[in-house]
């Protein structure tokens, strides 16, 4: 569909001069020549960006032994084929992979909802103010987190979560899980808010007037109306987030110290660490631990590119 | 739906509509700003607690990280905030290795911005060109800005492998083996090494960008440059690039931001320590403050950090405010 209304699309031969036969053959030929030279470009720029990954995949196929042997791009050789590999990621991952999942789902969810209800206050509730507000929140997508690195691990430090939460048991055993989640959650409220603030700015004012000259109040505006619109805006940013925050290493690295909170990417990272010379090994660690966000981007890939559109 | 989405697109990435050169017009689908105070409290509930973790986590933190950074502290003691100086900048003044990672950064900073920016330009340009499968392309030049700099990390040490690597067989293929190099063991090597594989993994996201700019032009401006005759290459130079810069204003700001924050790809190719030739603030923070306890030096570094985002988010944040356009 894209493809029909794309500007710059060279004839494709209803739009020649059907009169002039010889320059409309010749036109056709060049036109093709161009053609061929275009795809050509284009899967070139494939082989390049997917070259990473097929080496890496090809090689977590290998043994030991074939993986030196062979170019890495080429598919395993005869008696050099093993799974050994993935089998023994899955292993060292699985951790890692439950607590992802137990940090990712909540702290995305939270994330997009505190986003939604805050563009929601700053967009679609008119007061005076409200764009220095949220200038503090546009900002606030763009800090480095290394500038507040230090201070959020003096907080966690001085906010001890798992004697606060020892009323809790199985709350205090996960206390590492639930001061990241609070973390991304307050990290990744500048981006939902942009995200939904550039979709709720879209919304038909008249339309809300008109429920707010019924009577309809603030909140049932939101519930009512708002919310039930915000479907494609929760898709896109639920996307987003979850692929963010699955893949977040840093604020893991300084935040997480009990071994039974690690995180995949802290767990892919000791992997590789610790098995230097084992490639295979490796490469089939980094598709365990990539393969919930790349289902996610084959699935919803359109709405992945959205929210990476929208941070800007 | 459809055209919402669009929007959001086309919005959000800067499209050349909002580009207008009649600057002070506030253009922007609210109503006067004399509103009632009654809307003012009725939408307190609902910012108000997300502003108060953005106000303690983001800007309560950075006030904290420059109060941290004016101490001594260090080691596993505490702060003390009773004796505050500028100690721990004249230190980064004098530090040898704080000059070679902020020139690195800087290098990184540039280079890998333009690379990407060039790149994704070129791809958007080729998708742009009314191709088939377009879908299918797009799909597969963004997928690396899926991936975890953790995974991609792992692949391009591979990639990178001086043995058996892809690049270096690439280029004994193609008969430049004389140039296959230790890429990331090589000090004159590693930085390009880390530019080239950041540019492969956001090349992908500059392209979503521009093509949302590239759209965004009315289709009779190619017709009219046809019409006039001019070449390819010409109308794309003359005509429609001239007209992307807003997509490459904001493309451009993420990207510089992401480069003074890049850490995860380098922690995990080399660790904490890439050496004097890759070193770069966001790694050096990381190891004076968590690896050597440095804990005020660290900060002192991520002042600086945060300082060298604040120039560049400044003044984009200003002229978006000034056009109406948050």
């Amino acid at each position: 569909m894209a493809a029909t209304d794309a500007p710059g699309a060279p004839a494709s031969g209803s739009d020649g001069d059907p009169t002039d036969d010889r320059s409309f053959a010749d036109r056709l030929r060049a036109t093709g020549a161009r053609r061929i030279a275009l795809y050509a470009a284009l899967v070139a720029l494939v082989a390049f960006y997917l070259s990473p990954l097929e080496s890496g995949l090809m090689t977590a196929f290998k043994t030991q032994d074939a993986f030196f042997r062979t170019t890495p791009f080429a598919p395993p050789p005869p008696g050099g084929f093993t799974v050994e590999p993935w089998f023994e990621a899955f292993d060292r991952l699985s951790t890692g992979l439950i607590n992802s999942a137990l940090l990712a789902v909540p702290a995305t969810v939270l994330s997009a909802l505190l986003g939604s209800l805050a563009a929601y206050g700053l967009t679609n509730v008119d007061w005076r103010g409200q764009i220095a507000v949220l200038l503090l929140f546009v900002a606030g997508v763009f800090i480095p987190y290394q500038a507040v690195l230090v201070p959020l691990t003096r907080f966690w430090t001085i906010v001890d979560l798992p004697s606060l939460l020892s009323a809790f048991p199985p709350l205090a055993a996960k206390a590492g899980i639930i001061e990241l989640i609070v973390t991304h959650v307050a990290y990744g409220i500048p981006i939902t808010t942009v995200l939904f603030r550039a979709f709720y700015s879209t919304l038909d004012d008249e339309m809300l007037e008109a429920a707010r000259l019924d009577g309809a109040s603030t909140f049932r505006i939101y519930r009512r109306i708002v919310l039930p619109l915000s479907g494609p805006i929760f898709a896109v940013t639920l996307i987003y987030q979850f692929t963010q925050i699955w893949n977040d290493l840093l604020f893991a690295l300084v935040l997480i110290s009990d071994p039974n909170d690690q995180v995949v990417t802290l767990a892919l990272n000791t992997l590789k660490g610790s098995m230097v010379q084992q490639y295979n090994l490796q490469m089939a660690g980094a598709f365990v631990a990539a393969l919930p966000t790349l289902l996610v981007y084959v699935l919803f890939g359109e709405q992945f590119a959205e929210g990476v559109a929208g941070e800007s | 739906m459809r055209r919402s989405i669009r929007r959001l697109f086309g919005g959000g990435s800067g499209n050349s509509d909002d580009a207008r050169p009649d600057g002070g017009t506030v253009t922007t689908g609210r109503k006067s700003a004399l509103a009632l105070d009654g809307e003012f409290v009725q939408s307190l509930p609902f910012w108000v607690p997300p502003a108060l973790l953005v106000g303690l986590f983001v800007y309560g933190a950075i006030g904290w990280n420059v109060l941290i950074s004016l101490t001594d502290w260090s080691g596993l003691g505490q702060p003390d905030y009773g004796s505050l100086d500028l100690s721990m900048y004249a230190r980064l003044v004098s530090d040898q290795s704080f000059i070679a990672a902020f020139r690195n950064t800087l290098v990184l900073l540039v280079a890998f911005t333009l690379a990407s920016l060039l790149v994704g330009l070129a791809v958007a340009i080729l998708i742009d060109r009314g191709i088939r499968f377009e879908n299918g392309f797009r799909t597969v030049y963004l997928l690396p800005m899926s991936l975890s700099f953790v995974v991609t990390a792992i692949f391009w040490s591979w990639m990178y492998n001086p043995q058996v690597g892809v690049i270096n067989e690439f280029l004994r293929a193609v008969g430049l083996g004389a140039l296959a190099q230790q890429w990331i063991s090589d000090p004159r090597f590693k930085l390009w090494a880390v530019i080239f594989a950041l540019m492969w993994q956001f090349s992908g996201y500059c392209m979503v960008v521009y093509l949302a700019g590239l759209r965004a032009i009315p289709t009779e401006q190619y017709e009219a440059a046809k019409v006039d005759g001019a070449s390819t290459v010409r109308m794309y130079r003359r005509v429609i690039i001239p007209q992307l810069r807003a997509s490459t204003t904001s493309a451009a700001v993420v990207l510089m931001v992401f480069a003074l924050k890049a850490f995860d790809f380098l922690f995990v190719l080399f660790g904490d320590t890439p050496g004097p030739a890759a070193d770069i603030l966001s790694v050096m923070m990381f190891r004076e403050a968590f690896s050597t306890t440095n804990w005020a030096y660290g900060s002192a570094i991520a002042t600086v950090l945060f300082a060298l985002a604040l120039g560049v988010i400044a003044p984009y944040l200003f002229v978006q405010y000034r056009r109406g356009e948050l």
